[in-house]
């Protein structure tokens, strides 16, 4: 997982801090990793090990004024760390598309999903509203979502939460972007849905060529998916393989604890250990 | 006899409606028996709008039954004379999913386990703190935590502020709600270990309702599958659960996840070749 020209997104060095009254405390350090086109980067840790501000990180939407970011992240080549708000805000939605963990929270409940939808596509595009409007539905109904015109005049506390992930899903997809950014995208949600997701996230992958960055506690959602793994623990990165490596040969304690931790259905019962 | 007894029990939401004529019934739960003997667990598996909770509810006695009866230990929770129900409830109590709206946020640690101590047993408050700092040290916390409130504790240390007050009157049957759904994994086999070893310390019961078939099959000792208010089937095994021919379960199975990324069936390892 070394730095390559090949990669779309290579994160370098990222070392992250938070200056407090007492001091800057670190977040994340020496997190190194790229991935390639079309190609799915799973981020493993448990709560707090710093997930989810190294995908802030990429997105660059910490705040400057309390947080200290070092080293380089670069989207094809071209530096994204201290780059100017506004540029930035041209590639958030555009280039980097971001799918939350919880869908609920990520619509606003004031305005229909068509006006989320189309406020997002014209913002980056020239599209005409009816154009738009045309592209969502388009996008909606290679998703397999049913009644996309239906759905686009739904508020968003009208669907499921499993109908307005893969909505949002679709979203990101829409403006084609390069990387997708999915923060833990069916952990809200059942298994039949989480099923629907992930498959979801693998036709857009191989449609379009985007590199996904999925982050997940869940190892049956890295094991279904990913092709190489990031396993972070304490803000730093303890073991990086190839998926079939990592289930295979786990290489540092903590993989091997959390491979051995798991419950699972069809080996025998191992007993829990406590870890802490 | 058994510990409780649930017979017959159908339940629907009656939904008034302004503009329409007819009232529109929304049946949750229909004809559901089954019993829970003591120092068992019976996991209840089932999508998201399966009825789950509106049967942990009815249980607990907060939604009456349209139809049907829950007896436990004996009695009819419904009908039973306001007494007897004060010492029923006693031993029956719950942990829910989340466990921070499930804690009053400006109680410290002591004052949430102290409530249902105060509610039923009269203690000097020595003889309290001793028995909270039992309790404390029973689910893996410390003295020390006794003073914190709600907001210090990480989600997996509220979880178990939760089970030590659910267990501080020591029940007979603890309804566990998607209790371990929100945890990290590693958290999740932390908890599950902790409920299997109160359950054999104490001889507790549990219904563990979950939508995650890998969670229910380390706790449970019989399964069942709910879907759209039916109860399926009842398994004693593992093997009757991968041997049924029903539909519905057939589907619940093919929608877990792969433990190994050799077995993955989602998707196909990493075959999109690099362009350019």
């Amino acid at each position: 997982m070394e730095a390559n020209e090949r990669d779309i997104i290579n994160v370098k060095d990222l070392h992250v801090q938070v200056k407090t009254d007492g001091g800057s405390s670190t977040l994340v350090q020496d997190i190194n990793f790229g991935i390639k086109k079309g190609k799915i980067l799973g981020l493993v840790g448990e709560s707090g090990s710093g997930k989810t501000v190294t995908s802030m990180s990429i997105l660059q939407l910490h705040d400057k004024k309390k947080m200290d970011i070092k080293g380089s992240i670069t989207l094809q080549g071209r530096e994204l760390i201290n780059l100017e708000n506004k540029e930035m805000r041209k590639i958030r939605g555009k280039d980097i598309a971001f799918i939350m963990q919880n869908p609920m929270n990520a619509f606003t409940p004031v305005f229909t999903i068509g006006h989320q939808f189309i406020e997002t596509i014209r913002s980056h595009t020239t599209l005409t509203k009816k154009q738009a409007k045309q592209l969502a539905i388009d996008v909606m109904q290679s998703v397999n979502l049913p009644n996309a015109d239906k759905i686009l005049k739904n508020y968003p506390f009208e669907l499921s939460g499993g109908m307005l992930q893969r909505v949002m899903i679709a979203m990101a997809a829409s403006l084609n972007p390069s990387v997708i950014i999915a923060d833990e995208p069916t952990t809200a949600l059942d298994l039949h849905n989480q099923l629907l997701v992930l498959r979801l996230l693998d036709k857009i992958r191989t449609e379009y060529g985007t590199a996904i960055l999925l982050i997940s506690h869940d190892l049956g959602v890295i094991s279904e998916m990913a092709d190489d793994v990031v396993v972070m623990k304490q803000g730093r990165i303890v073991e990086a393989a190839d998926v079939l490596e990592l289930f295979d040969h786990p290489q540092h304690e903590y993989t091997k604890k959390l491979l051995r931790t798991r419950p699972t259905l069809y080996s025998q019962k191992q007993p829990y250990t406590y870890m802490l | 006899m058994s510990l409780l007894q649930v017979n017959q029990v159908s339940f629907s939401f009656n939904s008034k409606n302004l503009f329409k004529e007819k009232d529109q019934t929304n049946k949750i739960l229909n004809e559901i028996t089954f019993t829970i003997e003591e120092g068992t667990c019976l996991g209840l598996i089932g999508t998201s709008g399966a009825g789950k909770s509106t049967l942990g509810k009815v249980i607990l006695g907060i939604q009456r039954p349209q139809q049907g009866q829950v007896l436990f230990q004996g009695y009819d929770i419904y009908n039973a004379d306001k007494k007897t129900q004060q010492k029923l409830r006693r031993d029956l109590q719950v942990v829910f999913q989340d466990s921070y709206s499930a804690v009053n946020p400006r109680m410290t640690a002591e004052r949430i386990i102290s409530e249902p101590l105060e509610n039923y047993e009269k203690l000097t408050l020595a003889e309290k703190r001793k028995r909270i700092i039992e309790l404390m040290e029973r689910v893996g916390l410390s003295e020390k935590d006794l003073n914190k409130y709600p907001h210090q504790f990480s989600g997996g240390q509220l979880q178990r502020i939760n089970i030590a007050r659910a267990i501080a009157l020591k029940p007979k049957l603890i309804v566990l709600d998607e209790s371990v759904s929100s945890l990290d994994m590693v958290t999740q086999s932390l908890i599950l270990e902790l409920l299997t070893e109160l359950k054999d310390d104490f001889g507790l019961s549990y219904l563990f309702i979950t939508h995650d078939i890998k969670a229910a099959f380390s706790i449970s000792d019989t399964l069942g599958v709910l879907e759209k208010g039916e109860l399926i089937e009842l398994y004693d095994s593992k093997d009757q659960f991968f041997s049924s021919k029903h539909p519905i379960v057939k589907r619940l199975r093919d929608s877990t996840l792969a433990e190994h990324p050799r077995f993955r069936t989602l998707t196909t390892k990493a075959n999109w070749i690099t362009t350019n």
